[in-house]
């Protein structure tokens, strides 16, 4: 078997002294999706802004324990190299309010001073917008604002920028949870499409979209893992008694 | 428990319907309208002694107001005419240098106190800015003598500068931080998921997205010490002659505005009435101009 694209080993996170995330042990392989779920304050969204190193833009944040991107060790890696191998969607769409469509899809280039001739960035642009399936909505408002478009191209735009920058991991933080049903099943079928591509880890409190989009469901429950399993296996045989009680709706 | 519920809300029903029971609505409609009336009348008091002063200064300064009084020196007294054209090249100059001191010091502290909120530095920072807004303008001028007038060797129009640079700094920095911490967090972290250094994020997407507040704030502290007087008396100095050499003497309209009010001549009171409506017109362009910046460099997110 290929070795994992992520392995998190004994892996710890803290706010100060409260410890969040409590020996994580994870393999993400590539082109898998990853569902991870649990109730409100499990640390999900810890544990992805860990792997992207946002989680230290928070005072007296820490992290203990081995995360590997690729076997390399993500907290030796520069945060800013590792961001941009490391794309990141969040949970309200936030496009540079300051710039036009066009340019909030290669801001990523734009802002790292980043030199592209203008076939390069037509290039970026449409393939990146493709992907997102956004590009026949906004192929003749390309230099508008970004922030004229409705919430759910916005996240879409947010989509198409995090994968201009090529990364090896897209996280999704409750990337749906603003949208409206119908951008959201959008949003899951690029998922199942983006997944021949990227690898994905998403966090969602849905647990419909987690069987319906993941390949594989991770459980968090107060900080720790307590399941990580084919998604199938998770929804119909769970081991754990705790992911029952969650998945059937007794809890969270 | 049922029954106890329901009789308590029989009498809650009753009690409220007896006392929200208005017999007298007409009389409260008719204290509702006076107190309107009360609140338009205060409004527009308050705003007549500006209406007042502005048409005073029309008034005494648009007789004195032609292309010759923008263009031309003083004259001597006794001689009819002359303008004040270098107390106008002088305000601006002395603005435009206090302006390239004030306003990158001005928005990196702004920059500063909006991103290290909680710092130790940050607050001392943030207490020093707001003394600073407090001190008179007299004390600054005073201090700036002291520290720049006298070692430099006499007066400037350079020391003028940096003593209205120092009234200028806190509400430009103000401004910035205020605008700033208005940011969303998600606009920085959209960036910095990128993988953009936070040097580069905040130049390069936190102050463009701010653009317009702070290019506020610095155009209405600019309004604000454009007619400042008493710092620019023990630095500045006043120039009757056109100067543009920033180390000697230089004239601005409120010192000639000063001179020639308080002087015996009504030629030269003249002038002060005509440089006194430069200025009110200048102060107007800048609000208008703010408006306008704030309006159509809205950032919408």
């Amino acid at each position: 078997m290929e070795s994992p694209i992520l392995k998190a080993t004994n892996f710890n996170a803290f706010f100060g002294k409260n410890h969040i995330l409590k020996n994580i042990n994870l393999e993400v392989h590539k082109n898998n999706v990853w569902a991870i779920m649990g109730p409100s304050g499990c640390g999900k969204t810890t544990f992805i802004r860990c792997v992207n190193r946002m989680h230290e833009l928070v005072p007296n944040a820490s992290v203990e324990g081995s995360l590997q991107l690729k076997g390399e060790e993500i907290y030796d890696m520069n945060p800013v190299v590792l961001r941009r191998k490391v794309g990141m969607v969040f949970q309200r769409p936030n496009p540079f309010p300051t710039m036009s469509i066009y340019d909030n899809v290669i801001a990523g280039y734009i802002l790292n001073g980043v030199k592209l001739s203008k076939m390069e960035k037509d290039d970026i642009v449409e393939t990146s917008l493709k992907q997102a399936a956004l590009w026949m909505e906004v192929r003749s408002t390309l230099h508008k604002k970004g922030t004229f478009l409705s919430g759910g191209q916005q996240q879409r735009l947010c989509i198409a920028r995090a994968l201009a920058m090529n990364p090896e991991i897209l996280l999704l933080d409750e990337a749906t949870s603003a949208l409206d049903p119908i951008s959201t099943s959008m949003i899951e079928e690029l998922i199942q499409q983006l997944k021949s591509e990227y690898t994905i880890l998403m966090v969602t409190h849905n647990m419909q979209q987690a069987a319906r989009v993941s390949d594989k469901t991770a459980f968090f429950y107060l900080g720790e893992l307590i399941e990580a399993a084919n998604t199938k296996t998770i929804f119909t045989n769970p081991k754990h008694e705790k992911t029952q009680e969650y998945i059937t709706g007794h809890f969270g | 428990m049922e029954m106890v519920l329901e009789a308590e809300l029989e009498k809650k029903k009753k009690l409220s319907q007896s006392r929200l029971a208005d017999k007298h609505i007409g009389r409260r409609n008719k204290k509702n309208i006076f107190f309107k009336g009360l609140i338009v009348v205060a409004t527009v008091i308050s705003t007549l002694p500006l209406l007042f002063i502005l048409f005073y200064i029309f008034k005494q300064g648009v007789g004195a107001l032609n292309w010759h009084f923008l263009t031309h020196l003083p004259n001597p007294v006794g001689e009819p005419g002359g303008g004040v054209s270098n107390a106008l090249v002088g305000s601006i100059m002395i603005l435009l240098v206090s302006c390239v001191i004030a306003i990158p010091i001005g928005i990196i502290i702004g920059i500063y106190l909006s991103e290290e909120k909680r710092s130790r530095l940050g607050y001392y920072c943030r207490l020093a800015v707001d003394v600073l807004q407090g001190i008179p303008s007299i004390v600054i001028g005073i201090i700036i003598y002291e520290w720049v007038v006298r070692p430099m060797g006499g007066f400037s129009a350079l020391s003028g500068s940096v003593a209205l640079s120092l009234m200028m700094l806190p509400s430009i920095v103000k401004a910035t931080e205020e605008t700033l911490k208005l940011l969303p967090e998600s606009l920085k972290e959209a960036s910095l998921a990128l993988g953009v250094p936070y040097y580069k994020t905040i130049m390069k997407v936190i102050v463009p997205t701010g653009l317009s507040g702070i290019f506020t704030g610095v155009i209405l502290s600019i309004a604000r010490v454009i007619g400042e007087t008493a710092p620019l008396l023990f630095t500045a100095f006043g120039n009757p002659f056109m100067s543009t050499n920033i180390l000697k003497p230089m004239s601005s309209l409120p010192l000639i505005i000063f001179n020639y009010a308080t002087s015996p001549y009504n030629d030269w009171h003249q002038l002060a009435w005509g440089a006194s409506m430069v200025l009110i017109l200048m102060i107007l362009i800048l609000n208008i101009i703010s408006k306008i910046v704030q309006r159509k460099w809205k950032v919408q997110f």
